[in-house]
């Protein structure tokens, strides 16, 4: 049985793509079978910032209606073994997710595999309630940001209440805190909410903080999962995420405003 | 010219909540006998609030109904009659002799009515031994609502900035409060609103609100009471 692990944010723009590729291909390279299933439906986006979008033949769509089953449609990643990718389709939207299809499929992944990652699409409507509804854990993807922070409280206590696990008695599922595009020196500045601020609020677990980081949009640019980028920052730091998504203690960093070396502080770089 | 009607009258929109007392039988003594005997149990029960007479159930007996003895013995109590619930012609022609207003009340939702002061509780809930008040755990998130109706809510975990919570009863906040709250939503004046922090988007009680607008950071300060005062809505720390 696998663990299915929602991606979501409820605001567009935030970073669940990036890191539903980074985590699963974080996932996936410590030796666990792992699926990442692109919700988006009509706007796809998984299989670019994946690498393999001239390698779509069938989507997830097709799967849900019949025409093509999973061994057909599963891409497999070139880069990391166990990593497979369920793309979107680009040409239908979202009410061609029904519930019975997605469970099926969910359910025929679920025998394959240990994880299985879905990207929500942004918002609270069919896509990213049908991304949820059989999550087993919740993701939850901010920027340290008013609008942002609103919309990771409501899609929490969506959470809380509109999965299959709530509506069967089990109470909410566990939900966890990925904070990212942080920027030490604009939380310094008062520009930016800080990591407490963003937890006092939305009062969840902290799963990890990526820094702002250029290797970030890079890395989308050229279709591999930030987190191979492994002398990036946002690369350690969604190391650092999938490792303690699979239980291990690790510290947080990039926290802080880095501390200039001499040569920074002559030449102010 | 400029003196037109807008220097008059001005026309506004509001909703209202009211009370619908339906009659199951036609009698004003024994209308009179039952409206005592409730309020004996919940004195506050009908009191001030608009309330609407529903005769559907009367079937074609509304004409035969002598409206105007209903109407003295609901003054007598204190029980503002408004109108009549529109459900059919023999209701329509009752109030047009009567000189009520006929209403339609489609849509809305309609919450069964409890008086929602000590006297009432001990009354109806003595013998089941359970408390009507509702004891949240879990954040309250934006967007998610909760009532406690009938009783007081307690709430030991944040509730969020977008997210409303609503009692009938007073609400004890223990954790971070900067939704809305609304206590005594029936119209109990005597509800309260007590936080340990005044972060509220709004706080009301039986309908009179401030606004986080209207709160000065000195009253958001340290554990807070919300009161009312006749009309007006006092903010003071414990």
């Amino acid at each position: 049985m696998a663990k299915i692990v929602v991606v979501t944010s409820g605001k567009g723009g935030v970073g669940k793509t990036t890191t539903s590729a980074a985590i699963s291909t974080g996932l996936a390279r410590a030796g666990h079978r792992t699926a990442v299933v692109d919700f988006d439906v009509g706007l796809r986006n998984l299989d670019l910032i994946m690498g393999v979008e001239r390698r779509v033949v069938y989507d997830f769509v097709n799967v849900i209606n019949g025409d093509a089953n999973l061994k057909q449609t599963l891409i497999r990643d070139k880069r990391v073994d166990g990593l497979y990718i369920l793309p979107a389709s680009q040409t239908r939207d979202k009410d061609a997710l029904t519930t019975e299809g997605v469970e099926r499929v969910l359910n025929e992944l679920s025998e394959d595999f240990d994880y299985i990652i879905c990207d929500s699409p942004a918002g609270i409507e069919r896509g990213a309630l049908m991304a949820a509804y059989f999550a087993d854990e919740a993701i939850v993807v901010t920027n340290p940001e008013v609008s942002s922070v609103r919309d990771s409280d409501r899609i929490l206590g969506i959470l809380s209440s509109k999965t299959r696990h709530a509506e069967q008695g089990n109470g909410p599922i566990p939900g966890r805190l990925l904070l990212t595009r942080y920027s030490p020196e604009r939380v310094a500045r008062g520009e930016m909410l800080s990591v407490e601020d963003v937890q006092e609020i939305l009062a969840v677990d902290l799963l990890g903080v990526i820094p702002e980081s250029r290797a970030v949009l890079n890395a989308s640019n050229a279709g591999t999962p930030v987190i191979l980028d492994e002398d990036s920052d946002a690369g350690q730091a969604y190391a650092d995420a999938a490792a303690r998504f699979l239980g291990e203690e690790r510290e947080h960093r990039f926290l802080d405003v880095p501390r200039k070396g001499l040569f920074g502080r002559l030449f102010g770089s | 010219m400029s003196n037109g009607a807008e220097t008059v009258l001005q026309f506004k929109g509001r909703m209202i909540t009211v009370t619908i007392l339906r009659l199951l039988a036609p009698g004003p003594e024994a209308v009179a006998a039952a409206l005592d005997e409730r309020f004996r149990d919940a004195p506050g029960l009908l009191s001030g609030l608009p309330t609407v007479l529903d005769l559907e159930a009367l079937g074609e007996a509304p004409s035969g109904l002598d409206l105007k003895a209903l109407q003295d013995l609901l003054r007598a109590r204190g029980v503002p009659l408004i109108g009549l619930r529109d459900s059919g012609e023999a209701v329509r022609r009752l109030a047009a002799v009567g000189g009520l207003p006929v209403l339609k009340l489609d849509g809305g939702r309609e919450v069964p009515r409890q008086e929602s002061g000590s006297a009432a509780r001990t009354a109806s809930q003595a013998p089941t031994g359970s408390s009507q008040t509702l004891v949240v755990t879990q954040p309250v998130r934006s967007g998610q609502q909760v009532y406690a109706r009938g009783g007081d809510l307690v709430l030991t975990a944040a509730v969020s900035a977008g997210a409303e919570v609503l009692a009938d009863g007073h609400i004890h906040a223990y954790g971070p409060l900067r939704g809305r709250a609304m206590a005594g939503v029936v119209g109990d004046t005597g509800a309260r609103i007590f936080c340990r922090r005044l972060d509220c988007e709004m706080v009301a009680i039986a309908g009179r609100y401030r606004l986080s607008e209207q709160i000065t950071d000195a009253e958001r300060e340290g554990p807070v009471q919300v009161r009312l005062e006749g009309d007006s809505l006092v903010i003071e720390r414990l």
